[in-house]
């Protein structure tokens, strides 16, 4: 386990560095924002009143105090009140979260089921027609707008085909289609990347000797060349699960699914912002802790990167 | 969305036997990169040339021609080839004034992530020290965020806005550029040629200029293709998500959210300007990959 433990301090002090940067932003496009206060009282409040709430909002203090405040707050998990639901932000954005981590829990698995069968099939079959095809498709996937391709799934499977339902959350057929659309970059990008990393594994000198050795060529690929490609499909399938939160918010749109990331564009549309700040900075925090995770995974399971 | 890495193309490479088919492999990557960048300058003329294609007004509404499907003789009396929308407008002309919107703001973010990127590059490769880390800090941290959150956060409260999207998008793609431009000047600062001209009184300009562009011209011109393709879909997300470019301004993203409500009755609203981007992504981006593959094969393992 040498060396383990300065990789982790200096990936812990690049997380907090970061969360860090996230949040002064976060204060910075607030206080841009202007003055909240109107937006808590009725039009008619009085010049007395207007000037009370800004003090218990501690707004008359001097800006570095207020910045100190919004960290201390931020840390605690308290970004105030919402304006919408007249309750904690926090506490509301906890609440969506469930069915955001269900879409993307189900999007990743997804695209790692279809994806890495496909990824391993067209470097064993290389060039044929289903290498071509299924390659050609990720390149498509890759490319194609999020929001658009759940619009297309809505048009061709939910409405000429009626086969699963367009929006909304109640059971797992609502899953799929948010799902797929939620994975499909990811799908592509890991069933190319399972197809170049097997590809180099099955060029090594070792694959050709368990070859001369007589094995049948379904054990070389199942022992022998999936276990060494594992690495770095390991790798890019942790760096797409983080990358998946940001195409929620397009996902969620486009479903009608209750997650943080459709929570985050209604309130924007309400002004609730208080709930896009907790929305922002939460979702910092989890985008964060996964990779932080998966560091800490890959470190572990590969000690070369220790030195990187 | 800054992955369209192709990932199988070193194995490929390798696989080859380098003598026998690379040259062809090199002329044919030639002509679809040609063909790529022929599509952009394509995009770019109808994009000037949209009010002399438009067959008609892409903002003049009609009641009586509303949500008409793809026709040459529209109750309105009018030829509408990709139907009309909700208001009665030529989804055609919209269409074709959209790939304004996109380019613009596609090209205008990259010009200014690349000023910033390149700026702040040179920065932390001549100060080095405090700065540099400074600057690289901020870089690791950006990427270790979905910058599409943020993006919302600050267009939803400094109000949707052309100069507000172009900062926005921009700012979320410096980092490509300030790696290269630093690297090179790292690479360039310890030979002493470099110590020889500001010896002799050359400026940091007269070096940047000289030396350390011309390396790196072929880079940038990669990025800045990836980075195009990046911009123009982040925009067309943001307009579909109502904080980019405001109706009734033609933008692809904002017709395919109008399109939304009438997916089961008039589907092609929503998917033409659809397929119209998803086709521009896919060009630009994939002549990111040739242009890379052709001009700068180091840049693939990134």
């Amino acid at each position: 386990m040498r060396g383990l433990l300065p990789f982790l301090g200096h990936r812990v002090f690049r997380a907090l560095i970061a969360l860090w940067l996230v949040s002064t932003v976060v204060f910075v496009v607030m206080r841009l924002s202007g003055d909240p206060v109107p937006l808590l009282l009725p039009p008619d409040a009085p010049r007395s009143e207007i000037f009370r709430v800004r003090a218990e909002l501690g707004l008359d203090r001097p800006l570095p105090v207020q910045y100190a405040v919004f960290l201390g707050n931020a840390l605690r998990g308290d970004f105030g009140r919402s304006i919408h639901f007249r309750q904690p932000a926090a506490r509301v954005v906890v609440e969506y979260l469930p069915a955001t981590l269900e879409l993307g829990l189900a999007a990743f698995a997804l695209a790692l089921v279809v994806a890495v069968p496909i990824g391993m099939l067209s470097a064993v079959r290389r060039n044929s027609l289903l290498d071509h095809a299924s390659m050609g498709l990720a390149l498509v996937g890759q490319s194609a707008p999020t929001f658009f391709l759940g619009i297309l799934f809505i048009l061709v499977v939910s409405l000429q085909l009626g086969l699963l339902p367009t929006s909304g959350r109640d059971g797992w057929r609502n899953l799929i289609l948010p799902a797929l659309t939620l994975g499909a970059f990811a799908m592509a990008s890991i069933a190319r990347l399972t197809r170049s990393a097997m590809l180099e594994v099955l060029r090594a000198d070792y694959i050709r000797t368990a070859r001369a050795k007589g094995l049948s060529e379904a054990l070389v690929v199942a022992k022998h060349t999936l276990k060494n490609a594992a690495v770095p499909i390991v790798t890019i399938t942790g760096l797409q699960f983080g990358s998946l939160l940001g195409g929620a918010v397009v996902t969620e749109t486009v479903f009608s699914w209750p997650g943080i990331g459709r929570l985050a564009i209604q309130s924007i549309y309400n002004r609730d912002y208080p709930v896009v700040q907790c929305t922002v900075f939460l979702s910092a925090v989890l985008f964060i802790a996964i990779n932080f995770a998966i560091d800490l995974l890959y470190g572990v399971l590969d000690p070369r990167v220790r030195a990187g | 969305m800054a992955s369209s890495i192709p990932a199988s193309a070193p194995a490929e490479a390798l696989a080859l036997p380098v003598d026998a088919r690379a040259p062809r492999g090199a002329r044919r990557t030639r002509a679809l990169a040609l063909s790529g960048a022929a599509f952009v300058l394509l995009l770019v003329l109808v994009a000037i040339a949209a009010p002399w294609l438009s067959p008609q007004d892409p903002i003049r509404q009609s009641l009586r021609g509303r949500l008409a499907g793809p026709t040459l003789e529209g109750a309105d009396g009018r030829a509408h080839p990709l139907g009309t929308d909700h208001l009665g407008r030529d989804v055609l002309s919209r269409v074709l004034y959209g790939s304004r919107v996109s380019l613009v703001v596609g090209f205008a973010a990259v010009v200014v992530g690349g000023l910033v990127g390149a700026t702040l590059g040179l920065l932390a490769g001549f100060r080095g020290g405090m700065a540099d880390a400074a600057i690289m800090t901020v870089a690791d941290a950006q990427l270790a965020f979905p910058f599409i959150l943020l993006a919302i956060g600050i267009i939803a409260v400094l109000g949707p806005s052309f100069p507000t999207l172009v900062l926005v998008i921009g700012l979320s793609g410096w980092v490509s550029y300030a790696r290269i431009l630093r690297a090179q000047v790292l690479a360039l600062r310890s030979r002493e040629f470099i110590d020889a001209i500001r010896g002799l009184g050359g400026s940091v300009l007269r070096i940047v200029l000289r030396h350390v562009l011309p390396n790196v011209l072929s880079s940038l011109v990669v990025v800045a293709t990836l980075e195009l393709g990046r911009a123009i879909v982040l925009e067309a997300t943001l307009s579909f998500l109502g904080l980019g470019i405001q109706p009734p301004t033609p933008s692809w993203g904002g017709m395919i959210q109008e399109g939304r409500e009438y997916l089961d009755s008039a589907w092609w609203i929503s998917t033409f300007p659809g397929l119209v981007l998803m086709a521009t992504s896919l060009v630009v981006s994939r002549t990111g990959d040739w242009l890379r593959d052709l001009l700068d094969p180091t840049l693939r393992g990134e």
